[in-house]
């Protein structure tokens, strides 16, 4: 619809729904075409025409569009599947984060505007005019609705990825939004099924469903975050971890490992083990070795301590972790000053790890880390 | 689909000399088939602002306050897509130096 209306995103959106309405009307009572998909797009079609002729009536002037008459799709087969283009127009570096996240959940994902404003915390009013002026936006600066050729690929892709990845942890981090997350894991599907050849499309789909199998066990019942370490692996989804370890092993045999890929990897070493004891954690530093060096981050740098601590030993670790402190560019990261201290009072130097705990506990972005976090100090 | 490229000066970037920006004539050369008109300007010291306020003409002497003095020239450039108008403009040697907006014509026809 967005191709037939020569690029105008809003006019498609509202003949695509106006189809759907006709669609919920008629099909109860004259039962389902033989070609739904048809149908409704043959329908869309011809509400585009009246629009486009009812506005250029009133301008005195018929634009190229509204001169035919559309030929009725015979078949659904013939509807090109064209989610890819609406993928890559939507996360165009053109468009800003905020709307390219909205214009995915509305056009990909299927979300309501009000459901997309309830997400993210925001008035429907506030949201639906974010969600207008990204797809006049689209429109007027001239975004082209393509997957992008291959020379712009490369750089492309990964934004994609990104977006997904962000709104998969928009809901991850936060149980209200939790909704977000299979509606990430959706449209990550439809991405991994359309680009099998991309490794890291595979990659980020495998790491999502790999987080999400632990969902149930994240939380006690009082809603208080688990440490990996301590949760109820009889609560994790084997469908989802079989699922996701077998997707990056089937990504990793391209031989063009992304960071998607090796987190993907890394959180299949925790999902794939028995038990906390039983975790490979030199696989696991091995894997962040290569991270660090596809995609150097501090964070990386503190996970990989964290591994190291657990593969060789507080004291293995505590220098790692001292001299990230002292570059001072994770100052103000709860986990920082979390990880140091259990690392100081692991080993045996509790007062340097209490000022840590404390320094940590105020930096916590929820109650229930405080508390964590608080209780630790007095252990 | 028509762009405007107004060419701009980055008042905080320190020019880096080995910062592989081509020249400008070779960037022309590349882009000739899209390119409409364009041309270096002179700075703000030498522009003029006009305005009809009350049907009486005002001029004052130096540029429009909100531009001061960040236009150093401009473009038109006759693209497929936003895409396109991207790749030349990340060709041009003041996107290296300085900043480049890209601002879509306006479709009159369309209206």
């Amino acid at each position: 619809m967005i191709r037939f209306t020569g690029g105008d995103w809003n006019l498609a959106e509202e003949c695509a729904q106006d189809a759907f309405t006709q669609a919920l009307r008629k099909w109860p009572a004259d039962g389902v075409p033989d070609q739904p998909l048809a149908w409704l797009t043959t329908t869309a079609r011809r509400r585009a025409i009246d629009l486009i002729r009812r506005e250029a009536l009133e301008a005195a002037k018929l634009p190229e569009v509204a001169m035919v008459e559309p030929a009725p799709y015979p078949d659904d087969s013939d509807i090109p599947d064209e989610r890819l283009e609406l993928m890559f127009t939507c996360c165009h570096p053109a468009l800003n984060l905020e709307a390219q996240v909205a214009l995915i959940l509305r056009c990909l994902a299927g979300l309501s505007t009000a459901e997309i404003a309830r997400a993210f915390l925001l008035p429907e009013k506030t949201m639906g005019q974010r969600l207008f002026r990204a797809k006049q936006r689209i429109r007027n600066a001239g975004i082209p609705f393509r997957v992008p050729p291959a020379h712009l690929l490369p750089e492309r892709l990964p934004a994609v990825l990104h977006v997904l990845y962000l709104l998969f942890n928009e809901g991850y981090t936060d149980p209200v939004r939790a909704r977000l997350c299979a509606e990430a894991i959706r449209v990550a599907r439809v991405l991994a099924a359309l680009m099998p050849d991309e490794p890291e499309a595979l990659g980020l789909l495998s790491l999502m469903l790999l987080h999400d199998a632990r969902r149930a066990a994240r939380r006690d019942p009082a809603g208080d975050p688990v440490i990996l370490t301590d949760q109820d692996r009889t609560l994790w989804d084997r469908p989802s971890i079989d699922e996701g370890a077998a997707l990056c092993e089937r990504a990793l045999r391209r031989g063009r490992a992304g960071p998607f890929q090796v987190q993907a990897a890394i959180a299949a070493c925790h999902a794939t083990a028995p038990t906390a004891g039983e975790t490979d954690w030199a696989q696991i530093v091995a894997l962040y070795d290569h991270l660090a060096r596809l995609e150097p981050s501090p964070v990386v740098d503190l996970n990989r301590a964290v591994a190291v601590s657990m593969a060789s030993g507080p004291a293995a670790a505590l220098p790692l972790v001292v001299a990230l402190a002292e570059t001072g560019r994770l100052d103000d990261y709860h986990l920082l000053h979390a990880t140091l201290a259990d690392l100081l009072r692991r080993t045996g130097r509790r007062t340097e790890a209490a000022e840590s705990y404390r320094r940590a506990a105020d930096l916590a972005p929820t109650e229930a880390e405080r508390r964590f976090l608080t209780a630790r100090l007095d252990s | 689909m028509k762009y405007l490229m107004l060419v701009c000066v980055d008042p905080d970037l320190v020019a880096d000399e080995n910062d592989g920006a081509p020249d400008i004539e070779e960037w022309f050369a590349q882009i000739k088939e899209n390119h409409v008109v364009g041309s270096r300007t002179r700075p703000g010291a030498d522009a003029t602002t006009v305005r009809v306020r009350d049907r009486q003409v005002l001029l004052t002497d130096g540029p429009y306050a909100e531009t001061k003095d960040l236009m150093a020239g401009f473009d038109v450039i006759d693209c497929a897509d936003l895409d396109e108008a991207v790749a030349i403009a990340s060709k041009h040697p003041m996107a290296y130096r300085g900043v480049i907006e890209l601002r879509p014509f306006w479709p009159f026809e369309e209206d």
